[in-house]
């Protein structure tokens, strides 16, 4: 029979343990969630001969078990219930090299909870440039496990952590010290109210604010509520124990780790002395920004372009090759368009995830928060909310997940609720294809496109939006809490390929089947709805003709004005019809009203609506940008899309909240409907005055 | 005057005295802010704040505020 091991990776962040996942599983991997909860669960397999199946799982990185986020506790919860069915029958610890002395605190903790540790130090490929030996055996005795010196960038080292692995049963699981010793009088209380329980585990379900619902509840019955100590009295010890643990990791490195600094080559502070300047530092990141949406607005044109003429063609193709019917029209008119309304954006979001993926590998970004942090509290967000403002780039979603490791609740919910006005991949499609219509393709200086620095102008407007509304937020809402923050500033780094694709290729997955499916599935219900409708529709025709027989009209004429009458008569046009006199003002027709309120299953949705509501108007196959530019305002004449009603679409789409998915996870994460509600009403409100000020002033 | 992390200069070192634990996060401790435990500045972010600190070996950015909390003897 096949052997099977659980292996949980465990390790602080910025130690590659990532990397060493993505070195083990390969692509292996799947990533998902942990129930209940949105923290990411990644998880992969591997096979170490043909006897031996591994599975994997990549614990969210943490500083020690003492957790402080929904993150860390998901390690604390896995590694205190052995009933778990991912309960690891060995824990492989990842340190870095350069930070032993920290890393270890971790490895002590679990090697005191009796699981089965394995110490992997990674990037001992840097050893020699940093002038860095290790007594390894030495080092493997003081703490009673074995060590793998891996590389994750060498490939080195990972058959002897493979086999460490496999023969996991052979490990000590005695503790490195003795934690009762920081209280012989308290543990032994402990141990007298508990006898059949290990101590260190009974501790760290007291000490922790975790959600122990998922552990045995006969077997740990009363341990949280064993308070014998006041709550500043078990701080107090928590700080021995850190402090005794220190001791202890001292002490073993002072025997067995090396580090002559003399011949140590820093290349860290070199390029801190440009990257966090005063100036260059600025200079710098605003430059990296400025490169990252010529990607997006101009790179990324060719395959999007590419993209859509493909999907033009076959709808074109299935129409004239299927025999004609409802069904072939539906696949024509109603799935192949929404398909390429997804596929489309593929090309932006694997750039942009690209770009944040290579910021966060190298190290930048920790440089980033440390950057911004003053400016940003200025308006009472904090440095690390500049994660969740980029990443907000991309998605909103994952950007209000990025706000866990915000220490201070009131900067985090303020993070939190202004995220939603950074201009999120969704919007830039309907930016790209309005800016094509309105804003002249002519250049500034002879080298920058008008275009493009109109979107650099929308970003802007976006995360001016997202910063003032935190600043009058932070002056509105009272709440008080403690003001701490804390970032790890790492050590430079080359990007790894390997982990780069990775993360571009799940988030963009991510994306097509996610969000994908609702595009699809309201493409779909939207064809339906502009196919079909009730009373004078269904006899169009005959309406139609009567109408203009006397004008002697071609048969393509009279085709197109029936063609044009159903849409009108469909169950979507009189409920667009319904809502124009809102959206009037703000210089749109029906049309473009039905694509706004379809929005708000998804902003990207816009596109695609307009797409499915003009291949039914007809019958030419064209690309969407030219059947907009064709649209005539029914009331004043001239261009639908013109320059006031382009820029009045373009605000309103900055500032609206348009996006079922985002409200709901600003729900999960806030644990209340106030403050979705709140985003949902204020933001809309705004959007709509900003919109129809602008186009009343420029009509 | 009391000296703490946050007056430092570009490159001075001191040595954490001892702190309660009411006034420093655990999580700071834990990153290797211990008692007894060297500290230096390596950077200051502009307008003086945050501050890049080499705790221990370990490179850490803290705000001012706790910075100032955090006694230390010059060396």
């Amino acid at each position: 029979m096949a052997k099977h091991i659980n292996v949980a990776l465990i390790g602080n962040p910025n130690t590659g343990k990532t990397s060493v996942f993505n070195r083990l599983t390969g692509l292996n991997q799947k990533v998902g969630n942990y129930p209940g909860i949105t923290v990411e669960k990644k998880q992969g397999t591997c096979k170490f001969g043909r006897a031996c199946k591994v599975h994997i799982l990549d614990l969210p990185g943490t500083y020690s078990l003492n957790a402080s986020s929904l993150d860390e506790n998901v390690v604390i919860e896995l590694l205190l219930n052995k009933n778990d069915k991912d309960f690891p029958d060995v824990a492989v610890v990842v340190a870095d090299v350069e930070n032993l002395k920290r890393n270890l605190l971790l490895f002590t903790q679990i090697k005191d909870l009796g699981i089965p540790a394995i110490l992997a130090i990674n990037m001992s490929d840097r050893m020699k440039r940093k002038a860095i030996t290790l007594d390894i055996p030495l080092l493997e005795e003081k703490l009673q496990t074995k060590i793998a010196l891996i590389s994750s960038r060498k490939n080195l080292g990972f058959d002897y952590l493979k086999e460490l692995i496999e023969n996991y049963n052979q490990l000590s699981t005695k503790p490195c010290l003795n934690a009762s010793r920081i209280s012989p009088e308290y543990f032994d209380r402990l141990r007298k109210a508990f006898p059949n329980q290990d101590l260190y585990k009974l501790w760290l379900v007291i000490t922790q604010d975790v959600n122990f619902g998922k552990l045995d509840r006969n077997e740990l019955k009363g341990v949280a509520s064993f308070q014998t100590e006041s709550v500043s009295n078990l701080k107090r010890l928590q700080q021995k124990e850190t402090v005794a643990r220190y001791q202890f990791i001292n002490e073993t490195l002072k025997q067995t780790l090396h580090i002559d600094t003399a011949n140590a080559k820093d290349l860290r502070s070199r390029l801190d002395r440009i990257l966090t300047h005063k100036v260059w530092g600025y200079v710098i990141f605003f430059g990296i920004l400025l490169l990252i949406f010529q990607a997006i607005f101009d790179w990324s044109a060719y395959p999007m372009d590419f993209i859509d003429s493909t999907f033009a063609s076959l709808s074109e193709w299935t129409k004239n090759t299927l025999p004609a019917g409802d069904f072939t029209n539906l696949i024509a008119e109603g799935i192949i368009p929404g398909l390429g309304g997804i596929v489309i954006f593929i090309p932006q979001i694997a750039f942009l995830f690209l770009f944040i993926s290579i910021l966060e590998e190298t190290g930048y970004m920790s440089r980033v928060v440390f950057l911004m942090d003053r400016v940003m509290r200025r308006f009472g967000l904090s440095g690390k909310s500049v994660v969740p403002l980029v990443a907000g780039t991309a998605c909103a979603i994952p950007a209000i997940m990025a706000t866990r490791n915000i220490e201070n609740w009131k900067e985090r919910l303020i993070t939190i609720l202004v995220t939603p006005f950074t201009t999120c991949s969704a919007r830039l499609p309907v930016y790209l294809i309005i800016i094509a219509l309105v804003i002249p393709d002519t250049r500034v200086l002879g080298i920058f496109s008008l275009q493009g620095l109109t979107l650099m102008f929308m970003y802007i407007l976006g995360f001016g939006a997202a910063i003032f509304s935190a600043y009058l937020l932070d002056k509105i809402l009272k709440i008080r809490s403690k003001s701490f923050f804390v970032v790890e500033m790492p050590n430079y780094k080359l990007p790894l390929p390997k982990n780069v694709i990775i993360t571009v290729v799940e988030k963009t997955k991510a994306f097509v089947f996610g969000a994908g499916k609702i595009i699809l599935a309201i493409s779909i219900i939207l064809w339906v709805m502009a196919s079909y409708g009730p009373g004078n529709f269904n006899d169009a025709e005959e309406i139609i003709t009567n109408e203009y027989a006397s004008q002697n009209l071609s048969e393509e004429e009279i085709e197109m004005h029936i063609d044009s009458y159903k849409l009108e008569h469909s169950y979507i046009g009189r409920i667009g019809h319904a809502i124009e006199p809102a959206v009037r003002p703000l210089g749109y027709d029906w049309k473009i009203g039905i694509a706004i309120v379809s929005s708000f299953a998804a902003r990207e949705v816009f596109v695609g609506t307009l797409a499915t509501i003009y291949s039914v108007g007809s019958e030419e196959e064209e690309t969407i940008k030219n059947r907009m530019a064709a649209e005539i305002n029914p009331v004043l004449g001239g261009p639908l899309f013109n320059f006031a009603s382009g820029v009045s679409l373009l605000l309103f789409y900055a500032f609206a909240m348009q996006c079922m998915s985002t409200l709901a996870i600003v729900k999960k994460e806030t644990n209340s409907w106030k403050w979705p509600m709140w985003q949902l009403f204020v933001m809309s409100a705004i959007a709509y005055v900003v919109a129809l000020a602008a186009y009343q002033f420029l009509k | 005057m009391v000296i703490t992390i946050a007056s430092l200069k570009k490159g001075q070192r001191g040595i954490i005295k001892e702190f309660s634990i009411d006034v420093v996060p655990l999580k700071l401790l834990e990153m290797g802010c211990l008692p007894g435990n060297e500290v230096s500045l390596v950077q200051m972010a502009p307008f003086n704040d945050p501050l890049y600190l080499n705790i221990n070996g370990s490179h850490l950015a803290i705000r001012k505020e706790t910075a100032s909390k955090i006694e230390i003897e010059l060396i």
